[in-house]
């Protein structure tokens, strides 16, 4: 009787198991710009219906930077409160000892993503988090703007300073006092490095730490991108943009004060909203190149999501991710949020190329797309990019010629680095 | 007899002890323990990872020196970082002005708050405002009213023709600590303005009817017999404020972060411990806060031979 009764309880067991009918609460953690906690929730919600499970959000601030920091608090600490966290795409190598490996549980789907995205996740063979969606910067324009004053749209650097100057001198003197010709993120913080890498790299003057670990940036052809990039403050930018982050920029470009704006995806979806006074009157470009025989650079950006190792709801965690990064679900994004999807299908979507008609144009952006060197430098990648962000900021600021600042930031990354990366 | 009395005393001596204890234990857990653990991985290579794993190296993270053959070489460690010493200079540069200006506030406001003059209680609780926001809360209130696009500063002075063009207060390295000066001076004046009135009431009203009939100027009265007398409580403040000021976190962290201008060593540690995997550095760093707060602290109270047993009286 006694052992029939165990038996029962462990068959009623495995069944609630098989169906996976126990009701998990699981959290996940992410920095929401734009209206992602918005789709995020909505998704969450049907996600609630169809398992049963429940799932909260913790939001976390806009920056980048400040995000890293409570991640890798929480994770040394071995922190089993977040389930989920949707990670930036520099922060696999250094966080992969603390998140379970996909490699498994992904391998039916993993072939129908973008390989560049899984690529960036993957650390010695271990994928760490799946592409939730991708990131690659745009340059929004005025078309109007344009337009009224008879200019082209820009395909170099000069071309766009040039034009900016000439667009907002012109609106200044029609009354527009507010007017700006090109906003960007320029902040000291992650961003900045994202816009200044393209610059550098447009102007050929590679990377920040080449993928073999070599330290190149100290050469005439920086020097040139960077010494352009400090003309704008001050000038076609607000001397603000030194604090600007990705919402301020949007900011000011929404309210229909630049005529040029550097920013990331999720801008077009929010400037083409019904409640954007710009709606109708902008348009987006690949970022300019440096001249006669550079060709553009779009920083890879993009988030991820990792199932943590200290997760006690593994199984679910991982259903999460599977739900999220589902094809309806990244349709969605890509409609309402104008994220370009990581799955490759949906590029090919008609109602994504309906609804949102830059993002299959976007598709050889995100091919091409420039890593950041977080691959090369490792566990140094912040100190990397924060040493790297210093310097151009302080050339932004005026604070010491591009030329000494580069050959200071050569000092400070080969000492960073010591023997090895 | 003598035997007897020490008998007592013993024993009174014993329970006092007892008495003690989960003061002592407390005080140990909280602040001894964690001091002691920082100051042990400074000398470590310990990371936020592998906490666990961490080997003495020695003073390897405030000063080595490296060589790159050939006679080559180069100083690494906190102690040859320029942008510690950067650090380190922002955070005396921004406890000096701002101490300083506080303690001239607080002392005008006080002498104000002390008269008699009607609604003074609601004023006196009204003063106390800025101190009661949480820092994290007013630092981003006035990270809003100086932004340069939407803020309500550039504004306000743009009509009134201060400036044409909108400063961007926070993001300009020439006015960055300025920024964060002046939130920190309004803030913590109300804090200064406080202590200074605690000290101001304790002055008997006695000293200040015989001035009058000896018909001594109010400036005098002033700097002969009130400043005298309040200024133990000003140095009292002054020091507890000094303190907090070279800690410094919060209100840079919310307005300036990452930028050399306003980076202070709190800022400096932190960054090291938990965004770059510099645990150790960072730790070392957190210790020489450490020392350095200690220094400027016991050289402070020992130039002002302030009266911290209270002997004097």
């Amino acid at each position: 009787m006694k052992y029939k009764g165990k038996l029962l309880a462990g068959i009623a067991g495995l069944a609630v198991l098989a169906t996976g009918a126990v009701a998990e609460d699981l959290t996940i953690v992410h920095g929401s710009v734009g209206r992602d906690q918005e789709v995020l929730r909505g998704q969450l919600d049907r996600f609630e219906e169809e398992t049963g499970h429940s799932v909260t959000i913790v939001s976390m601030p806009e920056s980048t930077s400040d995000q890293f920091g409570q991640y890798r608090l929480w994770l040394s600490a071995q922190s089993s409160d977040i389930d989920v966290y949707r990670m930036d795409v520099i922060w696999a190598p250094q966080m992969a000892q603390h998140f379970v490996d996909l490699t498994e549980p992904m391998a039916d789907i993993i072939d129908q993503f973008v390989p560049a995205a899984v690529e960036s996740q993957t650390v010695d063979g271990k994928l760490v988090a799946l592409p939730l969606f991708l990131g690659a910067p745009a340059l929004y324009y005025r078309s109007d703007l344009l337009e009224k004053h008879g200019e082209d749209v820009p395909e170099t650097w000069q071309e766009m300073t040039d034009t900016a100057q000439k667009i907002m001198d012109a609106e200044r003197a029609e009354g527009n006092s507010d007017m700006y010709g090109f906003v960007f993120q320029g902040a000291a913080y992650e961003g900045l490095t994202c816009n200044a890498q393209e610059w550098v790299s447009s102007y050929g003057g590679g990377r920040i730490v080449e993928l073999d670990g070599s330290i190149g940036i100290n050469n005439p052809k920086a020097a040139e991108a960077l010494n352009l990039a400090a003309s704008w403050v001050g000038g076609i930018a607000p001397e603000g943009v030194l604090n600007y982050k990705e919402e301020d920029a949007r900011g000011v470009f929404q309210s229909g004060n630049a005529v040029f704006m550097r920013n990331w995806n999720y801008a077009y979806a929010l400037a083409a909203g019904d409640d954007s006074p710009v709606k109708d009157t902008f348009a987006v470009t690949t970022l300019p190149d440096g001249g006669e025989g550079t060709s553009s650079a779009a920083t890879l950006g993009g988030w991820n999501l990792g199932v943590s190792e200290y997760s006690e709801h593994k199984d679910a965690a991982i259903e999460l991710v599977r739900y999220l990064t589902n094809y309806d679900n990244q349709k969605e994004r890509a409609i309402v949020t104008s994220r370009p999807p990581t799955l490759m299908a949906v590029y090919e979507d008609a109602d994504v190329a309906e609804q949102q008609e830059f993002i299959p144009l976007w598709k050889p952006v995100v091919d091409n797309a420039l890593p950041r060197p977080s691959a090369a430098t490792l566990r140094k990648y912040n100190e990397v990019s924060s040493t790297f962000w210093t310097a151009v900021h302080s050339t932004l600021s005026g604070d010491g010629s591009a030329e000494d600042n580069l050959a200071r930031l050569e000092a400070e990354l080969t000492r960073l680095r010591g023997p090895r990366w | 007899m003598g035997k007897s009395r020490s008998l007592l005393s013993r024993t009174r001596t014993r329970s006092a002890w007892l008495v003690l204890l989960p003061m002592l234990v407390t005080l140990f857990v909280v602040a001894a323990w964690p001091l002691g653990r920082t100051i042990w991985f400074s000398f470590t290579d310990a990371s936020l990872d592998l906490m666990a794993d961490a080997q003495f190296v020695g003073i390897r993270n405030y000063l080595e020196y490296v060589k790159f053959g050939d006679e080559d070489g180069q100083y690494y460690g906190l102690l040859a970082d320029a942008r510690w010493w950067r650090s380190v200079w922002n955070t005396i540069y921004f406890a000096v002005v701002s101490v300083s200006f506080e303690t001239l506030f607080g002392l005008v406001i006080a002498l104000v708050l002390n008269q008699q003059f009607r609604g003074r209680g609601l004023v006196r609780a009204a003063v106390l405002i800025p101190w009661a926001i949480p820092t994290i809360v007013s630092a981003k209130m006035w990270a809003w009213m100086m932004h340069d696009q939407f803020g309500i500063l550039n504004d306000m002075f743009q009509r009134l023709g201060l400036i044409s063009e909108p400063v961007a207060w926070t993001a300009s390295p020439d006015t960055a600590m300025i920024a964060v000066m002046i939130v920190d001076i309004w803030k913590t004046t109300p804090f200064m303005a406080l202590l200074i009135l605690a000290g101001l009431q304790m002055v008997p009203q006695d000293i200040y009817e015989a001035a009058k009939l000896d018909g001594v100027p109010a400036f005098r009265t002033f700097r002969r017999v009130t400043l005298p007398l309040i200024l133990p409580a000003i140095l009292v403040a002054v020091v507890f404020r000094t303190l907090d000021a070279l800690r410094v976190f919060d209100i840079i962290y919310v307005l300036t972060p990452n930028t050399d201008a306003t980076r202070t060593m709190s800022v400096y540690a932190r960054e090291n411990l938990f965004d770059y995997d510099q645990f150790a550095y960072g730790s070392a760093a957190s210790t020489l806060l450490f020392l350095v707060i200690a220094v400027i602290t016991i050289t402070f109270i020992m130039a002002t031979r302030m009266d911290l047993e209270g002997k004097r009286s």
